[in-house]
């Protein structure tokens, strides 16, 4: 079980690096997206991935070891709402540079790099 | 002094700020007058933490007042107060500028709420005691950021932000990582807990690939080698307001993290990580001052400076001897005050000229004295010459890497110095002293830019004063620099205090 995570984490960030090296607009929002999800999956993912084990203790506490930890939990879902704030942002970003700057090709965007 | 909540009276009196000019979105004289207010308002509760913390060593406070480890703690020592009272100064100072620099549209948009909800993202950084609480004002920051940085929808802006956020994301990300690995290694996210557990923890290796994480997250925040190709592309392109802030503050930001994450929580092999610090600060500094000599715009020169200098606070960081670090606190200030002061001056050229391509610039000494004259305190400051401020920031840390041995660091650092100096005396030779060039038309004249622009000048001579001020009298500022420094290395006070033990 933990090794298929921590392959889909992977293959995650293998291809959303991957899309963010192409040139398109479209495949660099897909590979923004993928990058947050990697990350979030990553977090949640150190608290412990079990099965039928809600972490409410009673007088279990000697199965505290069998449980995850519910905080990366938490942690998860505050990193989920500020990555998808940003990435909103992103879109309607490269929308907007898409129609001003009319091109769809990330290297066309240099004109603040060049030596005038 | 009567017993306040000073430690969180900063971060209201700017979320006050914040949520009262919202409740004038349709009104932007109301919102100006709130931003200058609340900005000096921020200005006056900084000073207050400053001399709070001052006479009590460290503030401390439990938010919620849940127990040390498990809730948030805020907690403000010397170097953190310093910050806010550096970053209050530079606040007060662009909100002046602004009056008379943003334009209406800019500021129908909502150019003042951001800024403050921005500098609230950036105080609260500065005084979190918790590393995922850090993250959180990481991003309160970064996303007003983003909306500063494309206000107005220029065409320059918008291809400058693209680059700016997405990196600016991908180090989020990186930074998130870092924190679920410590997480999952030592239980804890509070800093002081963090730093009792690190060095007696079995994994010293798992520690290690964490403050890799940490080095890509606050890296690329803090512009370092080679992860700044964002900086120059982006910060040139806002107003000049926006751009001067930035440029002062928020990659100061990531160097503040960087400083506290270095002394206070990897520690446990130095040799290791501050070793490759040295190496990087080296490159930082070189390759940032290249760019400089390479650039023929005024704002773009500038803006390579900026990664350039955060080579030598790295360095300061790196080289952890009390000193060191008394002088990348020190540099640091100077830094803020002089590189943000430089920006207002290049946007003054703008607005006398209408653009800021050097070889197009010149005759301003002619013409106009007053602006050559604030230039040439920052500018000659900017580039270490005694007595000016950045003078005593570079010999502290040259000294003190001598004292170190790093002779190779040193000699770096004081060749980047040199080519600091020729960089500027390229802005000096082009825009200030030569002549007029042919057929171009200044848009201004010195009394017009006195009686229509005068505020443009009250906020850059405030910041003039502020760093002859350091220049002339260092003592207070080397001695605060040298207590933080003190604190910093001194690890124990911090866990005993912020854990109330």
């Amino acid at each position: 079980m933990n090794f298929i995570i921590a392959l889909i984490i992977g293959i995650l960030f293998t291809s959303s690096v991957f899309l963010m090296f192409q040139k398109s607009f479209f495949k660099l929002i897909i590979g923004v997206i993928l990058f947050g999800y990697a990350t979030i999956f990553f977090i949640f993912t150190l608290g412990g991935v079990t099965k039928d084990a809600p972490p409410l203790l009673s007088n279990a506490v000697d199965k505290i070891q069998d449980i995850a930890d519910p905080l990366p939990q938490a942690l998860t879902l505050t990193a989920i709402v500020i990555s998808i704030g940003v990435q909103l942002f992103i879109i309607v970003l490269l929308k907007k540079v898409h129609e001003d700057v009319e091109t769809e090709d990330l290297d066309d965007l240099n004109t603040t790099d060049s030596i005038q | 002094m009567p017993d306040l909540p000073y430690l969180i009276l900063p971060l209201w009196v700017l979320l006050f700020g914040f949520i009262a000019s919202l409740f004038f979105w349709k009104y932007w004289k109301v919102q100006q007058a709130l931003g200058l207010i609340f900005s000096a308002l921020y200005l006056l509760a900084a000073g207050l933490l400053l001399v709070a913390v001052y006479q009590n060593d460290m503030l401390v406070l439990q938010i919620g007042n849940w127990p040390a480890p498990y809730g948030i703690t805020l907690v403000a020592d010397l170097f953190s107060a310093m910050l806010v009272l550096i970053s209050a100064i530079i606040t007060l100072a662009i909100v002046l500028y602004s009056i008379q620099d943003v334009s209406q549209s800019r500021k129908k948009k909502g150019f003042y709420p951001l800024l403050l909800i921005m500098l609230c993202g950036v105080c609260g950084s500065f005084l979190t005691g918790d590393i995922f609480n850090l993250y959180v004002w990481f991003e309160v920051m970064l996303v007003a950021s983003f909306v500063l940085i494309v206000l107005g929808n220029d065409k320059a802006q918008l291809e400058g932000a693209v680059k700016y956020v997405i990196l600016s994301f991908i180090s989020s990300g990186f930074l998130l990582m870092g924190i679920g690995i410590l997480y999952r290694l030592t239980g804890t996210l509070n800093m002081a807990d963090l730093a009792m557990k690190i060095p007696s923890h079995p994994n010293q290796s798992g520690m290690t690939i964490s403050a890799v994480f940490f080095f890509m997250g606050f890296g690329i925040k803090a512009a370092l080698f080679p992860l700044f190709s964002w900086l120059p592309a982006s910060y040139p392109t806002p107003p000049i307001s926006v751009s001067a802030l930035m440029a002062g503050l928020l990659t100061k930001v990531g160097v503040y993290a960087f400083i506290r994450f270095f002394t206070l929580l990897f520690v446990h092999n130095t040799a290791l990580t501050h070793g490759f610090l040295l190496i990087v600060a080296g490159l930082t500094m070189f390759f940032g001052v290249l760019g400089a000599v390479a650039q023929n715009d005024f704002k773009k020169v500038l803006s390579f400076h900026i990664v350039s200098q955060i080579g030598y606070m790295i360095m300061g960081l790196a080289l952890f001897t009390k000193w060191a670090i008394a002088g990348a606190i020190f540099y640091m200030a100077h830094h803020i005050i002089v590189k943000s002061n430089l920006f207002l001056i290049s946007g003054i050229v703008k607005h006398i000229n209408g653009h800021s391509l050097l070889i197009r610039l010149g005759g301003l000494y002619r013409h106009f004295p007053f602006v050559t004259l604030l230039f040439t305190i920052s500018a000659f400051s900017l580039a270490g010459i005694p007595p000016l401020s950045g003078f005593w920031g570079k010999f502290i840390l040259a000294k003190s890497g001598l004292e170190s041995e790093q002779y190779f660091i040193v000699f770096v650092s004081l060749m980047v110095g040199l080519l600091t100096l020729f960089s500027m005396t390229k802005i000096w030779k082009h825009a200030f002293w030569s002549n007029t060039p042919e057929g171009e038309d200044m848009q201004l004249t010195q009394p017009q830019l006195f009686k229509n622009k005068y505020m443009l000048l009250v906020a850059s001579l405030f910041l003039t004063v502020c760093t002859l001020w350091l220049s002339l009298y260092p003592d207070l500022a080397l001695m605060l620099s040298q207590k933080a420094s003190e604190q910093l290395l001194d690890p124990q006070v911090y866990i005993k205090k912020a854990l109330n033990q």
